[in-house]
């Protein structure tokens, strides 16, 4: 069990999370539109996460927090 | 009677840099300065000091900023060329507000000129150099002993005023040998909370900069300095008034143009004509109020300079052209003799 | 549950100007991870360069600086001379390090200056529009090569781990990427060891980090990652360049 917390107001949607993610879990959320404009990233199903934080290693914004 | 020590002029500068509290060098080899670098070379590391030969003039200024954005009395110096390859940094150092210390012993110009005594960096010191609006508190030596002086006086106005502090020399007083006494040198200390001293995980960081992208910010910040330059303008000019009293004729001059031209004043006199000389000490803040104050009195000012003609601009700005100023000048490192300057004094006093 | 992942404490808690994709936010974290692992946030002092990363004096909470173009290792020197017990590191891109700022690059180099040099390599220059780099590679479009790099007209680019490690001085030259996590965990290890070598007073450490430019090579972040695998690294090859102290051993 594993949960993943994006600060989603500070993602720029550039998608380098959701290639990195090993389980396909994340996506780009094409329906909405954060506060600087982006369509941000988000979790489709934390319950598959592994906490293995390749999303947050690669997250150029540091808007990822993982725990585990 | 205050010890006395007979010194070459460059060797003043670093001997009273470090009196003054100066541990960190960094410099260049130049001509003809270098004395300056040999002497900290020398000293420094039997004091605790740095003294680190750069790579380039560029990385000297470079690591002058770092170390007086660190919080250190730090200096360099070098000559008129090596003066154009630091004023980038000097202009960083403008724009960030650390107090430095810079030594120019000038040579002549432009270019790789030559490496005699010279004036020709006046504008450069005085009018800016690097870009932007800034100003260096720019100290013009006479001798030896003012050469200590000065340079002690400079790391106080610096830390004082957050600014450069510039010593103006020329080769002949770099080169020239006198007694001198370091008895009277009155060391300032200011605290410097805004120094990189790494924040100890106890206060919120400083940082050193002189980007400001937000033009009203930049402004802002302009506006601030420029207010403490104005304050430098009312406190710390300075200037020696020679038979002034009852003067007709004033010689403006500064460094070794002005002993010259207290040699032919003195020979004026004894021809009857009332000549005086005031002496700027500081180029920047430029001595005004003495030269407004000249110009109602006597009916025409001399500018003696080692240069085309620098200096004379700002005898006319002080004196609102009230009177005509007329110019003695030798470049490219000769020198008037005091016969060519009186030449000039009696041509003023038949008014041609 | 614990966190396993989060914001370093030396990097501020502020959003980055930097583009979508753009790889500087992965070096500075990885640099901030260093500084508060090797519990060093009190003592150090960056030097952040003129390029993209102009405003990092911002984005670390320790002590900054910025610096003109490419002067970055001078200042750093400056500092590190009067205060030693303090971490000093530069954080630069390749105009910075590589065009304008190399003398003041290899002299630091030479002098051994006990600093650490994190240089960020996007054969571009990002700032200001995406011109040649003294890294971009034979071939590549750029605003000031638009019909591609000649190197008959403007000369190849220039290797600096390679460069630098034929020097007696430096400690530690190392190349490292951040185009995959695997690159960036090693990137991270390196940076790491840059900061640790200096804490141990073993000189000059620079960390060469291949990174990409989405925006200004014309490509998505993802394409630009994949591009760093097919066109960088073939002239760029990763791995330790020098590493004094390891030799010494015989490791």
């Amino acid at each position: 069990m594993a949960k993943v917390t994006f600060r989603t107001d500070l993602c720029k949607g550039c998608g380098l999370c959701v290639n990195a993610c090993p389980k396909g879990l994340l996506a780009i959320a094409a329906d909405q539109i954060n506060a600087k404009g982006y369509s941000p990233a988000v979790m489709t199903d934390m319950e598959k996460c592994i906490g293995c934080a390749f999303c947050a290693t690669m997250c150029p914004d540091c808007i990822i927090t993982v725990e585990k | 009677m205050a010890e006395r020590v007979l010194m070459k002029g460059n060797e003043a500068i670093a001997e009273a840099a470090i009196r003054a509290g100066c541990r960190h060098y960094f410099g260049y080899p130049i001509t003809p300065q270098t004395e300056i670098a040999a002497y900290m070379a020398k000293k420094m590391p039997k004091i605790g000091g740095v003294f680190l030969q750069a790579e380039s003039e560029i990385a000297s200024i470079n690591m002058v900023y770092g170390a007086a954005a660190a919080g250190m009395r730090v200096m360099t110096s070098s000559s008129s060329p090596g003066i154009s390859l630091k004023a980038e940094g000097l202009s960083y150092i403008a724009g960030s507000d650390v107090p430095a210390l810079v030594v120019n012993v000038q040579r002549g110009g432009p270019g790789l000129g030559g490496i005699q005594p010279s004036q020709s960096d006046y504008f450069q010191a005085t009018k800016g150099g690097g870009h932007g609006d800034y100003r260096m508190i720019v100290l013009a030596p006479a001798s030896v002993q003012e050469m200590a002086n000065l340079t002690i006086k400079g790391f106080n106005l610096a830390d004082k005023y957050l600014m450069t502090s510039m010593i103006l020399a020329d080769g002949t007083i770099g080169q020239m040998m006198e007694p001198i006494s370091f008895e009277d040198a009155q060391i300032e200390t200011y605290e410097k909370p805004w120094a990189l001293t790494g924040t100890d995980c106890k206060r919120k960081h400083n940082v050193v900069n002189s980007l400001y992208l937000q033009p009203d910010q930049l402004e802002k910040k302009n506006f601030e300095r420029f207010e403490r330059y104005r304050q430098v303008e009312e406190n710390e000019a300075m200037w020696e008034e020679y038979m002034m009293e009852d003067a007709e004729i004033c010689v403006v001059a500064f460094g070794i143009a002005s002993r010259v031209a207290k040699n032919a004043i003195v020979a004026a006199r004894k021809e009857g004509i009332k000549v005086g000389l005031i002496r700027p000490i500081t180029l920047w803040p430029f001595p005004k109020k003495p030269l407004a104050a000249a110009a109602e009195k006597v009916n025409s000012f001399i500018s003696v300079e080692l240069s085309m003609g620098q200096m004379i601009e700002d005898v006319r700005l002080a004196t609102q052209c009230k009177k005509p100023v007329s110019l003695c000048n030798r470049c490219g490192g000769m020198i008037p003799s005091p016969d060519e300057v009186l030449e000039t004094i009696r041509n003023a006093q038949k008014g041609v | 549950m614990a966190v396993v992942f989060e914001k370093p404490k030396s990097l501020a808690d502020v959003p980055l100007h930097y583009c979508p994709g753009c790889p500087h936010g992965i070096i500075h974290r990885l640099v901030a991870e260093a500084i508060d692992e090797l519990g060093i946030e009190g003592k150090a002092i960056g030097v952040a360069p003129v390029g993209c990363a102009v405003m990092a004096y911002d984005y670390f909470t320790c002590d900054m600086i910025e610096a003109a173009h490419g002067r970055a290792p001078a200042i750093a020197t400056g500092i590190k001379r009067c205060r030693p017990e303090n971490i000093v590191f530069t954080y630069q891109g390749d105009g910075d390090l590589a065009s304008i700022g190399m003398a003041e690059t290899v002299h630091a180099a030479a002098r051994n200056e006990n600093i650490t040099v994190i240089f960020v390599n996007n054969a571009i220059y990002g700032m200001t529009g995406g011109q040649m780099a003294p890294t971009s590679l034979p071939g590549q479009v750029t605003q000031t090569s638009p019909y591609g790099r000649d190197v008959n007209h403007c000369g190849w680019p220039i290797r600096v781990c390679e460069m630098l490690s034929t020097l007696e001085g430096p400690e530690f030259i190392t190349r490292v990427a951040v185009n995959n996590v695997k690159n960036v965990n090693a990137a991270k290890k390196a940076i790491k060891k840059a900061f640790q070598n200096q804490m141990e007073g073993k000189g000059f450490n620079l960390v060469e980090v291949v990174s990409a430019c989405p925006t200004n090579w014309g490509m998505t972040p993802q394409q630009a990652l994949q591009w760093v695998e097919s066109d960088m690294l073939p002239y760029y090859p990763l791995g330790v360049y020098k590493d004094r102290t390891a030799a010494k051993e015989g490791k």
